[in-house]
């Protein structure tokens, strides 16, 4: 709080009248005045609701990552959110992963399970790729070690916040299931050099 | 009006039945736009899955009330802990019998065909009304008390304390009314407010500006406006069931069919306050532009275009008291909920000393 004092100032400065306390001016002291000026801000509200400001999105039938007639978001997720994991893929489609277990020693929660084996023969860029690769979504804490740690950029953390499923078991990602989630975020996200 | 006879009560108990059919159809409707109102102010967007725009989400909040187990608390005053919800609601409910909800309908010869009050010719109206309202606070209190349970009981010790302390600055707005108008028949007060402004006969271009108590006793308008609010126990002054101190109140206790009537008196309670407060300064069922219907009266059978006038005015104050209905939710929305102390200051120390100077002003002014 930084409450001036009035007297604090040179004498050659004009003399401002300092306005009085909140709560202690006589509109204030009066309360109809302020009453009204209330009224007329949620009026305000209502009246930006009903012109179709509300921020409700209703959910079953639509969610944030949906857009509306006019191409903008229902919501606003943000694009720089924490949530499900994806494994990046290459020009080819396959995994860009080789298998170094970097993000698994990264990984605080221990979520990532990876068995590598070594990569095809006409695979000519990589000596290992994950033969397993599962991420243990209940048990991440959605902190992003391990895109961090990835040389590769094999790994991402992308918005998405939800998958309903009617199992634990479920909820363990195998490599397909990351490979397949949430193709918007494939693109590239650096520039290749 | 003395002769008050079969057919009088034949009119009388249909008129009952029409007006609680249509408050208790209203509830509902109340119930569903307070939630939207709510939900706009705050940027939402309220119930919309049960039926269009929601509107039949009460009904399905009605519905689960009614499957809800009825629970009696075992240290309960049993027969008071029963009687509080009817207690709650009647009153509020009976007080409608006073309300003139339209112009008299008269015949050719200028005969009563037909009073639109429930209770017809009854010129004390204002008085009974009153003190009909004032029993509501018997639910409340008993309702508490029999509750056998601290926050129930606090709540209505609140409420009844709170009730008492606004009546004074509410009969203190409605003395210097009567005063003005010199009657507490409730079919004059909409007459008499059916003139032209008082003194606009000075001003000929405010002659179209009608008598409108809110015109010419705007104080006693803003006091009555704040006791009507806590008289019913809203927000600001919900201090009744203020839900961070007391949990819900003087019905926490409450569940199931009893709840919903307690529910159901607060909104009765609700219209019926708005009613007295069009009745007593929005004109009633006047509007300006009615002289003009009386003009066009001569083109019709004396008696029809009475009646249709009649049906006008009824529409008419029936959106006002929706208009202050809505404002009652308004202002629910805006303000936060008043601490205690500050309501008995505000009622005791502000409202009646300013009631009082008004009721003295309005003397000073009759008597010149």
């Amino acid at each position: 709080m930084s409450h001036s004092d009035p007297h604090a100032g040179h004498g050659a400065e004009p003399q401002h009248e300092t306005p009085p306390e909140p709560g202690k001016s006589l509109t204030d002291r009066l309360y109809l005045v302020e009453i009204a000026r209330g009224l007329g801000k949620t009026l305000n509200h209502f009246k930006d609701t009903i012109l179709g400001g509300e921020a409700t999105v209703q959910f079953p039938e639509k969610n944030i990552y949906q857009k509306d007639e006019a191409e903008r978001a229902i919501g606003h997720p943000n694009p720089r959110l924490r949530g499900e994991h994806i494994l990046v893929k290459d020009e080819q489609g396959r995994e860009k992963c080789v298998a170094c277990l970097l993000c698994m020693s990264a990984c605080p929660a221990l979520c990532i399970y990876i068995e590598p084996e070594p990569a095809p023969p006409e695979w000519k860029d990589r000596e290992r790729h994950p033969r397993v690769f599962e991420l243990d979504m209940l048990r991440c804490i959605y902190c992003g070690y391990c895109e961090e740690a990835c040389p590769c950029d094999a790994i991402r953390l992308t918005p998405k916040l939800y998958t309903p499923t009617t199992s634990r078991a479920e909820r363990v990602y195998d490599k397909q299931r990351l490979l397949d989630n949430n193709p918007e975020w494939q693109r590239p996200q650096r520039p290749k050099k | 009006m003395l002769a008050y006879g079969l057919w009088d009560l034949g009119g009388s108990a249909l008129k009952s039945l029409l007006v609680i059919l249509g408050i208790l159809n209203t509830v509902p409707i109340l119930i569903w736009l307070e939630r939207k109102i709510c939900a706009f102010i705050q940027g939402r967007v309220g119930p919309n899955r049960v039926g269009p725009f929601g509107l039949l989400q009460p009904l399905a909040d009605a519905i689960k009330l009614a499957f809800k187990e009825e629970i009696i608390p075992a240290d309960a005053d049993r027969v008071l802990y029963l009687l509080a919800p009817f207690l709650a609601f009647l009153p509020s409910a009976a007080a409608f019998a006073f309300v003139p909800f339209g112009p008299e309908v008269k015949s050719a010869s200028g005969e009563l065909v037909a009073d639109l009050r429930v209770a017809p010719g009854s010129g004390a109206g204002l008085l009974l009304l009153l003190a009909t309202t004032t029993l509501a606070v018997y639910g409340v209190a008993f309702g508490g008390w029999a509750s056998n349970s601290k926050y129930p009981l606090m709540g209505a010790v609140r409420a009844t304390a709170q009730m008492i302390s606004y009546e004074i600055a509410m009969g203190l707005a409605l003395v210097a009314v009567i005063a003005s108008t010199g009657s507490i028949d409730l079919q004059q007060f909409v007459a008499d407010q059916a003139r032209p402004l008082l003194g606009a006969e000075f001003a000929p271009p405010l002659r179209w500006i009608p008598n409108w108590h809110v015109f010419h006793q705007p104080v006693a308008f803003v006091l009555f406006l704040i006791a009507m609010f806590a008289e019913n126990n809203r927000l600001p002054f919900d201090l009744a069931e203020a839900e961070p101190e007391l949990g819900a109140g003087y019905h926490t206790e409450y569940t199931g069919l009893k709840f919903a009537m307690f529910f159901m008196g607060e909104y009765v309670a609700m219209i019926m306050m708005s009613g007295l407060c069009v009745t007593l300064f929005l004109g009633g069922w006047h509007v300006p532009g009615m002289p003009l219907l009386e003009g066009a009266r001569g083109a019709l059978e004396p008696a029809v275009s009475s009646g249709a006038v009649a049906a006008i005015g009824v529409l008419v104050f029936v959106t006002k008291v929706m208009l202050v209905l809505c404002f009652y939710m308004w202002v629910r929305w805006t303000l936060p909920r008043f601490r205690y102390d500050q309501l008995m200051r505000l009622g005791w120390k502000m409202l009646i000393p300013v009631g009082l100077a008004n009721l003295f002003i309005t003397g000073v002014m009759l008597v010149l």
